[in-house]
């Protein structure tokens, strides 16, 4: 059976998503925050952690942003292939709610062309990545994505004797640089395996992740407790002011790669690890 | 130590603090990202004057997001110092008495830091909307077609910042990691 949903259902779930991602985040990056304060060991941190817990209540109440970098709009959409989208196209649907999200919401315009510099002025287009599923219904995930840390980013193509502590050492040297330009404590995703592209689009899905869930492969799920352990042991803290927090989460991907490679990506984000998620 | 300090910034004050000082602003102050600083080359290359006069003034590195009805402005938190380094130096020559940023700054930005008996302040990145709490109004005074990234005087109240980078060339982002750093 075909289910058909229109075009603008999808287009008023986004807009929406736009404006919550940026006001509210989402309870298990909040939860994290609660604990990091309580772990972190410099004063200096622990009040900066104590002022950003207060900047995310203000942001809620207020509607207010949490951060003035509202990002550029990227979007995960699953599709189920027994569902049809009636109206516009869904690459215009999409557009038309990041649109309406970004004027409506008071949210900042922050995209040009990239040698030009010329504002779009309504924060469109979205980078939009699809994949479609079985079944009838339609999962996106909106995630604003500011760049300070997005500029603090890695992609390494390493060589298969690179092995995992190829890997580590990759993670490592890319928060290391990262330091206080990305806002720690960060959160980072990581992809490993795959292509050029293909691990760079997993380091950036890990972000989305629900910090509850782990990994089902063994030795993932102990590389990200050793990358997390290892990362505050760097020093950099809240703010890049010294601490013991650096990061919230490390959130690793994999895929099956080719016999001559090993890639990996690390893209990094801020505190404000904003995602809003819905079905349809 | 904690001190609460007007804008524009003296001399005195600028040199009597020290990196990891706690500092409240309080008076006024210009914002100007990267779009603002290439303009401002641009006019200072063509031997033009700027359009504020910059001695002894603050500038924040910051873009907000649009204000809601009734209020000053948005979300208003700083945004990467180092990507206005290549301008900076020409602008502490001129007089330029602070800057708030985040992140860290290149090695010939400090040197003029130093030079110029300069700071840097760093706020809390990603603390936008608490910071605009500390912004009592902001007007739009030159390139207003760049939007966000227009030159803004605001001012400021009891604006929490922490001095990363002193007129003696300490650098906080460099000696308190130090601290923490368990390799």
């Amino acid at each position: 059976m075909i289910r058909t949903i229109r075009a603008e259902e999808i287009t008023k779930n986004i807009k929406e998503m736009c404006i919550e991602a940026n006001h509210i985040l989402s309870k298990d990056m909040e939860e994290v925050f609660l604990q990091s304060a309580e772990k972190e060991k410099s004063a200096l941190g622990k009040q900066i952690l104590c002022q950003l817990k207060e900047n995310l209540d203000i942001a809620r109440e207020d509607m207010i942003p949490i951060c003035q970098d509202t990002g550029m709009a990227v979007i995960f959409l699953k599709i189920g292939q027994d569902l049809h989208i009636e109206g516009s196209s869904l690459a215009d649907a999409v557009n038309q709610g990041v649109k309406e999200g970004y004027i409506e919401g008071y949210l900042r315009k922050s995209v040009v062309e990239p040698i030009e510099r010329i504002n779009t002025k309504d924060n469109t287009p979205a980078v939009i990545h699809y994949e479609i599923v079985p079944g009838d219904q339609i999962d996106i995930t909106v995630a604003p994505k500011g760049f300070g840390s997005e500029n603090m980013s890695r992609i390494f193509m390493l060589k298969p004797a690179d092995g995992l502590e190829g890997v580590k050492e990759s993670i490592l040297t890319a928060v290391r640089d990262a330091g206080p330009n990305a806002c720690p404590p960060m959160v980072v995703g990581v992809g490993i395996g795959g292509t050029f592209e293909k691990c760079a689009q997993m380091a950036k899905h890990a972000l989305t992740r629900d910090l509850n869930e782990k990994p089902s492969i063994p030795y993932v799920r102990a590389l990200e407790e050793e990358m997390l352990e290892k990362i505050n042991k760097l020093g950099i803290g809240p703010g890049g002011l010294g601490g013991t927090v650096t990061v919230l989460a490390v959130n690793i991907e994999t895929y099956p790669t080719h016999i001559a490679g090993l890639p990996v990506a690390i893209n990094i984000c801020c505190h404000v690890n904003r995602h809003a998620h819905r079905i349809i | 130590m904690d001190y609460h300090i007007n804008a524009p910034v003296s001399k005195e004050d600028a040199q009597k603090l020290k990196a990891g000082d706690y500092v409240y602003l309080t008076g006024t102050i210009y914002t100007a990202r990267d779009a603002a600083h290439k303009r401002m080359k641009e006019t200072l290359d063509k031997n033009e004057n700027l359009p504020f006069n910059i001695k002894g003034n603050v500038i924040y590195y910051m873009g907000p997001s649009p204000a809601r009805e009734g209020r000053p402005i948005g979300s208003a938190g700083p945004t990467t110092a180092s990507r206005m380094d290549r301008y900076t130096p020409q602008l502490l020559d001129l007089g330029l008495g602070a800057m708030i940023g985040k992140g860290k700054r290149s090695k010939e930005v400090i040197e003029s830091i130093v030079k110029n008996q300069s700071v840097y302040f760093a706020a809390v990145g990603g603390a936008g909307a608490l910071l605009s709490k500390c912004i009592l109004s902001s007007e739009v005074i030159a390139y207003e077609d760049l939007g966000t990234e227009a030159i803004r005087c605001l001012e400021i109240k009891e604006f929490p910042v922490i001095v990363v980078i002193d007129s003696k060339g300490n650098n906080l982002y460099e000696s308190a990691p130090a601290q923490f750093r368990e390799e």
